[in-house]
């Protein structure tokens, strides 16, 4: 489904340029639920850029579903994000004094939903993640958990094919990380591939696979039998 | 798309309420100064051509001396003569009335009290000129006239200032500075004239009583006629032009050395100058427009920068740089259309208000109200699209990053 094949990223030009991502070669299968790690400044983040089709590679080809995202331009790349990526970010990022709902109603406004269906399809969500009693709630009067919860329903609410995660359980205790992991792995046994990016080998240890990053090359690669 | 961004820019617009206020304030005061400054020009343009009008759209003024241009006055020109008058009088056809005036700012005295007023030297058919009726009394005879006898008849205003009771006063004697005259007649209120003056404030005497005793020649600086209804105004003219040409040995190449005016061509004078100001007044409000405009980009740059991360999220989910420059663009649009609106609104107010202090004919133009609500929302989309422009060429991962 992603194939990278001697992907590099380039910062800058000259004697001032930094490589953060040198010739990475990945593929990832439909389905798979695969964990990034690596020390901070690894390239873990900008890897996790591209395959989101937020970034493109200065070098390489990216392969998604047949598609070479580096030859798409920006409004194709979101075109692409719009109907088969999901975001969810280690801060939220859920639009601040907007409910929930509408929170989670926002990526099908892009997608020419009516507002009925849409917001049909924003309860539906919002009670797959267990929050159908804080539908009009703001993000202010959530919890951090419950938070993560709005922004993984409005992740799915558009049935993307992969949810890509950037340090989802960063900002919360162990518990409620927990239960924020355990959601995700549900979405992943529904068939949607998981990529994610994490720093704690509790929480890589949900995905089916690992790959370890250094200075930008894949250190290692680590399969779990579940 | 639209609806959804209209609605979104509601909303976002009542999320900051306050900002977003007196955001619009600029395009309100704009708005609103245009559509009262334009409405109460048309309004007071409206009112002087119908009291114009009502003054007497028939009549003819007939003056000595050459249309100069500006600074040149004071030139002593050749006045008319009483032969002149005759000959106008019987050979003119399309004239109802000609009648010599002639006025000088005098005191008048009656009993223990005084009071300045005009003394004015006229005929009969002055009054019929100016379609000017008496309350009170009797109009000048024809032996009065001709010889000049001390008789005058009385404005509503010299009655009242002078304290006097318009039917006793008539036989009694007034005194103007060297010679006292009988009151014969006692005009009806007549009012203020377009330029405010008070035409009741006057005491009309026999023409040639004037000329002998306060002009103190036999000239004729002013000769005002009334033209016969259904004869155009033009018609008469020309005929007047000819015979005081003939009159004066104008030669065919030389100009006039007399003026035939009308009131009609005081009206184009006084509209081209109503014109003028308020085009002039209008344009000094459009200017607090635009910097109504410039306040409503100011905010929405700020507006941008804030929301430079929900500007991230809503690209990671797939806005295209059109989405989001149509967010904030009709965002821009909705503030100052809205801002229009209540202008529009606080425009005609100010309007009835002023049209009704100043007692002025209330006007309120749709034109230019369709043409303020759409040149707002202008204003919006030019102020608004450098704000928009900036949102929507940001790059999705800085965006996502900013705190």
């Amino acid at each position: 489904m992603i194939s990278l094949k001697k992907i590099s990223k380039i910062y800058g030009s000259g004697d001032a340029a930094s490589t953060v991502l040198h010739e990475i070669d990945l593929e990832i299968r439909e389905g798979e639920f695969v964990a990034i790690m690596g020390p901070s400044g690894s390239g873990k983040s900008t890897l996790l850029n591209i395959l989101g089709t937020l970034d493109v590679p200065s070098r390489g080809q990216y392969a998604f579903l047949d598609t070479e995202i580096g030859s798409l331009s920006p409004d194709q790349r979101a075109l692409f994000r719009r109907s088969l990526l999901g975001f969810i970010f280690q801060g939220y990022n859920l639009l601040k004094k907007t409910t929930s709902i509408e929170n989670v109603e926002m990526p099908l406004i892009y997608q020419g939903i009516d507002s009925k269906t849409r917001r049909e399809m924003a309860i539906e969500a919002l009670k797959e993640v267990g929050l159908e009693d804080r539908l009009s709630y703001d993000p202010g009067q959530l919890s951090g958990g419950q938070q993560q919860r709005v922004a993984i329903a409005r992740a799915m609410v558009t049935r993307p094919r992969i949810l890509i995660a950037d340090e989802p359980t960063g900002n919360l205790d162990t518990k409620r990380g927990h239960e924020i992991m355990e959601l995700i792995r549900n979405f992943n046994q529904q068939g949607i591939t998981v990529i994610m990016v994490t720093h704690e080998d509790d929480i890589a240890a949900y995905a089916s696979r690992t790959i370890y990053l250094r200075d930008g090359v894949i250190e290692k690669e680590v399969n779990h039998v579940s | 798309m639209f609806r959804n961004a209209f609605l979104q820019a509601l909303r976002e617009i009542r999320r900051n309420l306050m900002r977003s206020l007196l955001t619009a304030v600029g395009i309100v005061i704009g708005i609103a100064s245009v559509i009262a400054m334009v409405n109460i020009g048309k309004g007071a343009s409206k009112s002087i051509t119908q009291s114009v009008e009502q003054l007497g759209s028939n009549t003819l003024y007939i003056t000595p001396g050459q249309r100069r241009g500006p600074g040149t006055r004071g030139v002593i020109e050749k006045p008319f003569k009483e032969k002149d008058l005759e000959t106008i009088r019987s050979s003119v056809y399309a004239l109802n009335v000609i009648s010599p005036v002639e006025s000088a700012y005098m005191t008048v005295i009656y009993k223990e009290q005084n009071y300045r007023t005009s003394i004015r030297g006229v005929e009969n058919e002055y009054l019929q000129a100016q379609n000017w009726n008496l309350a009170e009394g009797r109009a000048f005879e024809k032996n009065e006239l001709r010889t000049g006898q001390n008789v005058c008849i009385l404005g509503q205003s010299v009655i009242s200032n002078l304290s006097l009771d318009p039917k006793s006063i008539i036989g009694n004697k007034i005194r103007l500075k060297n010679f006292s005259c009988e009151v014969i007649g006692v005009l009806e209120v007549k009012g203020a004239n377009t330029f405010g003056a008070d035409q009741d404030d006057v005491v009309l005497v026999p023409f040639s009583l004037f000329q002998r005793r306060i002009g103190g020649s036999d000239n004729i600086h002013l000769m005002m006629a009334a033209v016969k209804e259904n004869v155009p105004l033009e018609l008469a003219k020309t005929q007047i032009e000819r015979v005081l040409r003939e009159r004066r040995n104008i030669e065919k190449e030389d100009e006039d050395n007399f003026q035939v005016r009308s009131m009609t061509a005081l009206l184009d004078t006084i509209s081209q100058v109503t014109t003028v100001l308020t085009v002039m007044l209008g344009a000094v409000a459009a200017i607090s427009l635009i910097v109504g405009g410039i306040g409503i980009m100011n905010i929405m740059l700020v507006s941008v920068t804030e929301r430079t991360r929900e500007i991230g999220i809503r690209m990671a989910v797939g806005a295209m740089a059109k989405d989001i420059l149509v967010q904030f663009l009709i965002e821009s649009i909705v503030l100052s259309g809205l801002g229009g609106i209540v202008g529009i609104a606080a425009g005609m107010l100010i309007t009835f208000g002023v049209a009704t202090w100043l007692d002025i004919a209330l006007v309120i133009d749709p034109f230019i109200t369709m043409i303020a609500l759409i040149f707002s929302m202008v204003i919006g989309i030019v102020f608004g699209i450098i704000p928009a422009r900036k949102a929507a060429n940001m790059n999705p991962i800085d965006a996502l990053r900013y705190e």
